[in-house]
């Protein structure tokens, strides 16, 4: 595949607009999804069911004005939730949708995400520094030691995956994982991995999708009952705009490398009707998934989050890493 | 050990009893009523400012007794009638309620012999002036009336 210029600006773009667009119409879902949960009907006032709300609050915080607050780090300040979006959409680009949508396949697409994904908190770090405000500051302590703690899991079970696949290439993991339903990474025995605790690892790498992208129950970040709204206290108009939008497109990412790593990307059960749809079938699933358990559980505590990570999580995905990789060596 | 693991498996088990709970709410329907859309018909013993019953005839049932007047504990109540000539009953020709120091205790209610006066069922009430709280109840009866 050749990148000319061309393909590189088609890409971005699309990769923007996807990104954009989910984040829009996913903050819809979410207020919806939440009020169905809740017995209310939510948004449902601009447009048919209240379609028109995402781009009508575009509109709002694009109209306000951004005020830096006395004594911030201007720089930084603006910085940070640039920093929010960019990886996301960064990351777009080497995620494969099927056989052929794909804007540039890399051999180490695994490698870049995270590589991308990691510089996802320096966002909230730059936020918390730069606002000036001791919510905020404690916020992005927060954030370190969460990020830090849910990254090792995370990139263990990865790891796993990838010892499994033998490969950092997502379609290659994909195209093994595509012989029948069973070869899925996660279901044990017959697939690819016979490690019997693939599930568990599944669960792992969920969970910590959902503590890297802040969302509820981990979102110890934010904690609106106890830092105001942690990073992001002090950004009005389209600067809260983004880190909303970054959140939401972080949490397609997470959800597409579920989907690659442990459900099969857009390889179809049975050989159903093949094509991308069975990749965004997945996807919005898992993203259904978020949103219904953001709506189930309270806040754990800061305590309870590095816990669960360095207590259960960590040794646990360690365990499965020995395991698989005896198993490879066995079989 | 053991307890270890039975923790982590208790508690993920109560992670998905806790997501079912969510999953069936979900599909019930919503409860909340669209307020300005959509109105709850008041419940029977709802007390909102004092309004006349009127007869058969469309006009007020009071004889301009002035127990209400009198029962009122904050002198809320102002009204006045005539006599025509040749009638028995006195006519009312103004019954004005000063909601603004109205407590809604009911004693006129409970005062008048004659069955002239009901709590209405308005709860609507707002406005910046103080001068909209001070209701004309024979306007008022007028106005229904058109």
């Amino acid at each position: 595949m050749s990148l000319t210029l061309l393909n590189v600006i088609f890409a971005v773009v699309v990769a923007i607009a996807f990104a954009a667009a989910n984040a829009a119409y996913l903050v819809w879902a979410e207020r919806r999804g939440a009020a169905r949960i809740q017995r209310r009907p939510g948004p449902n006032i601009n447009g048919p069911f209240g379609l028109l709300q995402p781009p009508l609050d575009g509109i709002k915080l694009m109209a306000k004005q951004l005020i830096i607050p006395g004594g911030a780090d201007k720089v930084l300040f603006i910085a940070a939730p640039v920093l929010a979006m960019y990886p996301a959409i960064m990351s777009f680009v080497t995620i494969p949708f099927s056989d052929t949508i794909v804007a540039h396949n890399i051999n180490v697409g695994i490698l870049m995400i995270f590589a991308f994904a990691s510089t996802g908190s320096m966002s909230l770090i730059f936020a918390g520094w730069s606002s000036r405000n001791k919510y905020s500051m404690m916020s992005a302590v927060r954030a370190v030691s969460q990020s830090v703690a849910y990254e090792i899991p995370m990139l263990i079970t990865t790891i796993t995956v990838v010892m499994i696949a033998g490969s950092m290439d997502l379609m290659e993991i994909v195209h093994q994982q595509s012989r029948s339903i069973l070869h899925w990474n996660i279901f044990p025995l017959l697939g690819n991995s016979h490690n019997i605790l693939m599930p568990a690892s599944f669960l792992i790498f969920f969970i910590c999708t959902l503590a890297e992208t802040n969302r509820a129950p981990f979102d110890l970040g934010e904690a609106e009952s106890e830092l105001v709204a942690g990073f992001h206290t002090e950004y009005g108009s389209m600067g809260f705009g983004l880190f909303f939008m970054g959140e939401y497109a972080n949490i397609v990412i997470g959800a597409c490398m579920t989907t690659i790593l442990f459900l099969g990307g857009w390889s179809c059960p049975f050989g159903l009707f093949p094509g991308v749809w069975w990749f965004l079938l997945k996807l919005y699933l898992l993203i259904a998934t978020f949103i219904w358990i953001r709506w189930t559980f309270p806040r754990t505590t800061i305590y309870g989050l590095l816990n669960l990570s360095w207590k259960i999580l960590i040794p646990l995905s360690l365990v499965n890493l020995l395991l698989t990789a005896g198993l490879i060596k066995v079989f | 050990m053991v307890t270890y693991f039975k923790d982590i498996y208790s508690g993920l088990v109560s992670l998905f009893i806790g997501m079912e709970v969510t999953f069936k709410e979900f599909f019930k329907p919503t409860v909340t009523v669209q307020y300005p859309y959509e109105t709850l018909t008041m419940t029977e013993r709802y007390r909102g400012h004092v309004e006349l019953i009127e007869n058969d005839e469309g006009k007020p049932n009071c004889i301009v007794c002035g127990l209400c007047q009198r029962a009122c504990p904050s002198a809320c109540i102002t009204l006045a009638g005539v006599k025509p000539e040749g009638e028995k009953k006195k006519v009312l020709t103004k019954y004005i309620l000063d909601f603004t120091r109205c407590s809604l205790c009911g004693s006129c209610v409970e005062s008048c012999n004659f069955n002239a006066l009901e709590f209405s069922k308005e709860y609507n009430l707002a406005s910046t002036r103080r001068e909209d709280f001070i209701f004309d109840l024979l306007q008022r009866l007028e106005d229904r009336n058109k």
